[in-house]
């Protein structure tokens, strides 16, 4: 039944494939590389445990994090085409809407 | 009263398995759902919506499977581990994208979007 | 946010850090338990040279307030999941999206990104823009967004993120 559940997650990912090639913008495209990146990091585990070995659950974090710097750097980069711009605002009002 | 207690973990032992597989193949549904989801509906922002499916209750109903499933209080740990990041990172990651494109000037499909089951392609 | 953080947040950065360590590795050979000493050290070295070591960097002393919102945060999120689960499956798209303005009486940030993140993790609801007070909130169904919606997760992320003393 895991097995299933690993089955459903690759077609899962497959359609997220189309989107992310069909995507009419590239905000689809990041969207749909991001939660192709959760279902990754899902798919790693489930896989770990139908080849018994949940070791791999060490790849699935590691596979957490870089997506999310990925989603927010590919975001940086087409907000301000450059990874040279300071992310972080100090003191300044409205300081939680910077992406 | 102890022979109580090894019954309570003999039936344990022999029901969370299945449970645990269970669970897994109802989050492994939910996230396919999420991806229909993502690919039927009309605009970015709605698939944002979609796309938060797989992030919430795939995610938890997955790792809670696994977790049933656990060999050792090891794995459990690396799966609490996970489940922080996920539910850390998935709305940052989630809300950068719906800012990034609403400052990028995207503009969002307003009210009712029905009896249109066909592709979606116009809305961009 | 002076140099010299207290000593509490630095306290639970350590805890979490060392409890991070053993929960990754789960080795407690003293070779390893010294490699884990060296990484938690460089770490919260790291962390002080950025100044990080604030209120927002370890929030770890309102993790009893968030333990408490938890619990309801899920409840939220399961019933939230069912409407977009019934909304993708269904055969024809019945979908009202629509923009929402939504006032926070949250003062500190900590509690503003408790809010925002909150709206963002229920399907159905996207924080799109957060603007001092001002929240402009996407949602799936317009019916189910009104700003009314959003007064009892506003005042229990408030609780979680301030403490009880801390009205608006």
């Amino acid at each position: 039944m895991t097995a299933a559940a690993l089955i459903a997650l690759l077609i899962g990912m497959l359609l997220l494939l189309i989107r992310a090639i069909a995507g009419p913008t590239l905000y689809d495209r990041v969207l749909a590389v991001n939660s192709f990146g959760t279902k990754t990091v899902l798919a790693l585990g489930l896989l770990g445990f139908v080849m018994g070995r949940p070791e791999f659950l060490d790849i699935a974090i590691l596979y957490a994090l870089i997506n999310f710097v990925a989603t927010i750097a590919i975001l940086k980069f087409f907000r301000y085409r450059s990874f040279q711009v300071p992310l972080v605002r100090r003191g300044g009002q409205g300081g939680g809407n910077n992406g | 009263m102890g022979d109580l207690f090894a019954n309570i973990a003999d039936f344990w032992g022999m029901v969370r398995f299945p449970l645990g597989a269970a669970l897994c193949l109802g989050g492994g549904i939910l996230c396919l759902i999420g991806s229909v989801g993502v690919l039927r509906f009309p605009d970015f922002y709605t698939r944002l919506h979609a796309a938060s499916i797989t992030d919430t209750a795939g995610a938890i109903l997955i790792l809670l499977g696994m977790g049933l499933m656990a060999p050792g209080w090891l794995v459990v740990s690396k799966l609490v581990a996970i489940f922080v990041f996920l539910f850390l990172t998935g709305p940052a990651s989630s809300h950068a994208a719906a800012n990034a494109a609403h400052t990028a000037g995207l503009q969002p499909v307003i009210g009712p979007i029905g009896q249109r089951s066909d592709d979606d392609d116009e809305a961009a | 946010m002076e140099r010299g953080a207290p000593v509490a947040y630095f306290l639970g950065l350590l805890v979490a850090l060392v409890g991070f360590w053993l929960g990754m590795s789960g080795h407690f050979s003293p070779l390893l338990l010294t490699f884990g000493a060296v990484s938690v050290a460089v770490c919260l070295i790291l962390a002080y040279r950025l100044d990080i070591i604030d209120r927002e960097g370890a929030p770890y002393v309102r993790i009893l307030g968030y333990a408490m919102y938890f619990p309801w945060l899920m409840k939220e999120i399961v019933k939230a999941n069912i409407t977009v689960i019934r909304a993708c499956v269904k055969a024809d798209l019945d979908i009202v999206p629509a923009l929402v303005k939504v006032k926070t009486t949250c003062r500190t940030d900590l509690a503003k990104v408790t809010f925002a993140n909150s709206i963002t993790l229920t399907p159905g609801t996207v924080t799109v823009e957060v603007e001092g007070d001002k929240m402009l909130v996407h949602a799936l169904y317009e019916q189910e967004a009104q700003p009314e919606a959003f007064e009892d997760m506003d005042r229990r992320s408030r609780i979680a993120a301030d403490g009880k003393g801390a009205d608006a």
